[in-house]
């Protein structure tokens, strides 16, 4: 988390922001990552930064794959992975491996002081 | 006002892992990172490695754990250069970690860099280190039903050790159950059972590393395909 909120409040200084109402994550159902852990980090560390008395909202990525050979695109859980169409198991993963930050939401100094968007 | 971010999390982990990667394929050595409970005999399949490959390769090991340098001592004893990284708390290694141990390495000296991982089933799943391949341990006494309770290393790993395979007899571990479970996570990682100490079964691994060593060395690429091991990797 404190990656997350280094990589936010240099993105909000660089807009000029004067506060971080809202940032956005991206997590993959695949990923080793505890929501609730997030949060406890989240108001952990975030008083005294730009996102003090922000949200974090975390927004979870379902697991899917494409067959190498078919190229069917299919959502799976974490057991018998394999292509719907033809069962091959050699599949590329497409999505549920996510830990991104994607988006922050700010107040610049023109903004009026409302608290949260 | 909405700005994107669009980041990956563990950005400088990822960012250092790809140089690691770099100075491993300019330098030509082949990188295993070695995934395991604390107990499950990491250390004991790395000097069984070491005597059946260091014929054939030059081979260090950076060895991971909390605090101590006591498996650095036995593998330095073995005659194998060995770093010991303490990571004062952290469960896992990341990217940095290995670059400042490599630092301290001549890699050009070396074929087969072996990583002995925070022994822990869970973190160090997610902690690209620039390596070949992430081959996991689980031991016989541990039980055959881990791969239910820590899915995501078995179905990352490339392949599986099954060790201490020489207790099989007194366990209560059922091992056709366990092979199920774990090609179900994972429909093509090989499983290798065998025991470090009595050295049964190590030259099934050994032969499938070296195949993997090889493999690199002749420039096929990291790995061709591993099923759900994905290819959106760099």
């Amino acid at each position: 988390m404190s990656g997350v909120l280094e990589a936010c409040t240099a993105t909000a200084r660089r807009e000029g922001a004067t506060r971080i109402n809202e940032i956005r994550v991206r997590v993959g159902e695949l990923s080793e990552v505890m929501e609730d852990a997030l949060r406890f980090a989240f108001e952990a560390l975030s008083p005294g930064t730009l996102a003090e008395g922000g949200h974090l909202v975390v927004e979870n990525v379902a697991a899917t794959s494409r067959c190498v050979e078919c190229r069917v695109e299919f959502s799976h859980g974490r057991f018998d992975v394999a292509c719907p169409q033809c069962g091959n198991v050699f599949c590329e993963a497409v999505s549920g491996r996510e830990l991104e930050i994607e988006s922050i939401d700010i107040d610049l100094p023109g903004d009026r002081e409302e608290g949260t968007s | 006002m909405r700005v994107d971010v669009s980041a990956p999390i563990l950005a400088r982990n990822e960012r250092l892992a790809a140089e690691n990667r770099q100075r491993f394929a300019e330098a030509g050595v082949f990188v295993l990172d070695l995934l395991a409970s604390p107990g499950a005999g990491k250390t004991s399949m790395i000097l069984a490695t070491i005597d059946a490959l260091r014929d054939r390769y030059r081979i260090a090991v950076i060895e991971g754990d909390i605090a101590s340098s006591v498996d650095a001592e036995k593998i330095k004893a073995h005659g194998v250069p060995a770093v010991q990284i303490n990571t004062g708390g952290a469960c896992h290694l990341e990217s940095d970690m290995i670059r400042r141990a490599v630092d301290t390495l001549d890699l050009d000296e070396i074929d087969l860099l072996i990583i002995e991982n925070v022994g822990n089933l869970v973190c160090p799943t997610d902690f690209d280190l620039g390596e070949h391949a992430k081959v996991m341990i689980l031991s016989v006494p541990e039980g055959h039903d881990k791969p239910y309770k820590y899915p995501n290393i078995f179905a990352r790993a490339e392949a599986v050790i099954l060790n201490k395979y020489d207790t099989l007899s007194v366990f209560d571990f059922d091992e056709a159950e366990f092979r199920e479970v774990v090609s179900r996570l994972n429909a093509v990682a090989p499983v290798f059972p065998l025991s470090a100490t009595t050295g049964e079964g190590v030259d099934a691994w050994t032969a499938w590393l070296a195949e993997r060593i090889e493999a690199v060395r002749a420039g096929s690429g990291p790995a061709g395909l591993v099923g759900q091991e994905g290819t959106d990797e760099t």
